[in-house]
């Protein structure tokens, strides 16, 4: 709490050089439609509220998240909420897939020194790949081999972003008891599944976390580069689409916010699950 | 069939050949550390060369390796010029520019505590944020040539190098920094000799994640807008016709650039950082 205050402050100066940064970059389309000489307050009020500002007011970007959010009926097409569920479903999906692939591929290297000297390397590269020059083609053919929607083509997306953070983490974890509690398990004479169970899986879990948090921002910026390319209807990405095809950056600063919010609330939830789990684990907090 | 069937007994022996590597007392050796993942690599391609051709896949939904090979080979000049666009032009100036504001932002942030309690924070948060999304604004402010894509990119960079540089010039301990003062160090001294050297390897954690975020931001871009050339149009406009080998040879191309560039700054971090405990090898 004692980092409120700073926070707020900066907070209140980014508003008010997005207020200072609105009135300058809009006042050029003011002065052009202009009659005559204006004064400075009525340019300034222009410039808060045109239909097509260059940088839309926070206000206006405010009045525009209410009117999507709160006015509309969820199941409608111009809801926000309805777009943030459809990006929301698919990067839980991407993000329980890219988990499952992570937690899987670490648990082989760290029991197989093959796929270890295989599979680390080309994962490593596999993230200097930029993944969203995929997204089209991953699109495409899914469409070609009779996948109907987006929503696999997104999800798919979403789980190459995830997966590394977690295989780095996961294996950190995996190798986190040091050799005397790994002797300490030879000594209860347990055999590989227990030691496994029983020392390597639970020391990995704030490991896993810390992967985790990243791993679910990583799923959402891969759901949303999922929706912009061209023809997306649905979900976030697609709201940005629509608003930059139609030349509304009122409704794309909209989304992008609602884009905002919802990671905020992603990665709140991933740390308040962490806190409960290791308290009851009884790790040190 | 027969090809199918050769593509397991391929994949089998590759993995074997792997198996006995691993097992060998020399696998310690740089040889046999290059020589698996290569071996592992070159299975998985033949592979695919076999699986498609056994298996008849259409070449609309995955060309085979050697036609793809073949589309970069034909299109070097055409995938040239989308490099220079998107890689040389956007890519690579957005990284520097951002990169530099950031290391400046971070210097100032760093001298005043308040600042830095009050935008460590909303830096984190901003770094989780699909900013990607700013795309379509920046190419409405920008333009369509580089420019846009560079500004994308700078967008992209800045939070995550800004955190790291911030971490890094607190990584120091007070017995580091006191012995800085019983030296009577100013303000520069200590920085250049002390906290900058010891901020090196957050600073290059910050470079490694914006050399891919860099890539990222300039070829999504694109896809709002941009000349007739540059990776991303290339990959939009092939996909709509189909041209799926010439889709691969850009990623190709786009997987070639990301590894040398993400190469080189590990490179250079590892002649500047030889002394950190992750880079001394036994």
């Amino acid at each position: 709490m004692r980092n409120l205050f700073p926070i707020l402050t900066v907070l209140a100066a980014i508003v008010g050089l997005w207020y200072l940064g609105a009135v300058w970059m809009n006042s050029a389309w003011t002065l052009d439609r202009a009659e005559g000489p204006l004064s400075f307050t009525e340019v300034v009020r222009d410039t808060m509220s045109q239909d097509r500002p260059r940088l839309p007011a926070p206000h206006q970007v405010a009045a525009e998240l209410y009117d999507t959010v709160i006015d509309k009926k969820v199941t409608s097409k111009r809801s926000l909420v309805y777009h943030g569920w459809i990006t929301l479903r698919s990067t839980l999906t991407g993000f329980a897939l890219g988990t499952l692939i992570g937690i899987l591929m670490a648990v082989g290297i760290v029991y197989s020194r093959t796929a270890n000297m295989s599979l680390m390397p080309w994962a490593i590269i596999s993230q200097t790949v930029p993944i969203v020059a995929l997204a089209p083609m991953i699109i495409v053919l899914m469409a070609a081999i009779g996948v109907e929607g987006r929503a696999v083509p997104k999800a798919i997306i979403s789980a190459y972003l995830c997966y590394f953070p977690v295989l780095v983490g996961m294996v950190k974890g995996l190798r986190a008891p040091d050799r005397a509690q790994l002797d300490l398990m030879d000594t209860y004479s347990a055999n590989g599944w227990q030691t496994f169970w029983k020392l390597r899986l639970p020391s990995s879990v704030p490991y896993l976390f810390t992967s985790l948090k990243i791993g679910i921002a990583a799923a959402l910026v891969g759901t949303i580069v999922g929706e912009l390319p061209t023809g997306a209807v649905q979900g976030l990405g697609a709201r940005i689409l629509i608003g930059d095809q139609f030349g509304q950056p009122i409704m794309i600063w909209a989304a992008l916010s609602a884009a905002a919010v919802l990671a905020g609330i992603l990665v709140t939830v991933v740390a308040a699950v962490q806190t409960g789990l290791m308290r009851r684990m009884g790790f040190a907090q | 069939m027969g090809l199918v069937i050769a593509a397991l007994v391929l994949w089998g022996a590759g993995w074997m050949m792997n198996m006995a590597i691993a097992a060998s007392p020399r696998r310690t050796t740089l040889a046999a550390r290059v020589a698996v993942p290569v071996i592992f690599g070159i299975t998985v391609l033949v592979m695919w060369e076999l699986l498609v051709r056994g298996l008849g896949v259409s070449p609309i939904i995955l060309p085979a390796p050697s036609a793809i090979a073949g589309a970069f080979a034909e299109q070097t000049h055409t995938l040239w010029l989308d490099f220079r666009q998107t890689v040389l032009k956007g890519a690579l100036s957005g990284f520097f520019i951002g990169c530099a504001a950031a290391f400046a932002a971070a210097l100032a942030i760093d001298r005043v505590p308040f600042l830095q309690r009050g935008l460590l924070p909303i830096g984190n948060f901003v770094a989780a944020l699909p900013i990607i999304g700013v795309a379509p604004i920046m190419v409405g402010w920008f333009g369509f040539d580089w420019e846009s894509k560079a500004a994308v990119v700078v967008v992209m960079v800045f939070f995550p190098m800004l955190i790291n540089t911030v971490q890094g010039l607190a990584d120091t301990t007070a017995m580091q920094r006191d012995l800085m003062k019983t030296y009577s160090a100013g303000y520069w001294q200590s920085l250049f000799k002390l906290r900058l050297p010891a901020a090196l390897p957050f600073i290059f954690n910050g470079l490694k994640i914006s050399t891919t975020l860099a890539l990222i931001g300039a070829i999504v871009a694109e896809y709002f807008g941009s000349p007739t050339h540059g990776m991303g149009f290339r990959i939009s406009t092939e996909v709509g016709r189909l041209g799926l080998d010439m889709v691969w040879a850009e990623i190709t191309a786009a997987a070639i650039a990301g590894t040398c560039f993400y190469g080189v700054v590990a490179l250079i971090e590892r002649g500047l950082t030889f002394w950190h405990p992750s880079q001394r090898s036994g």
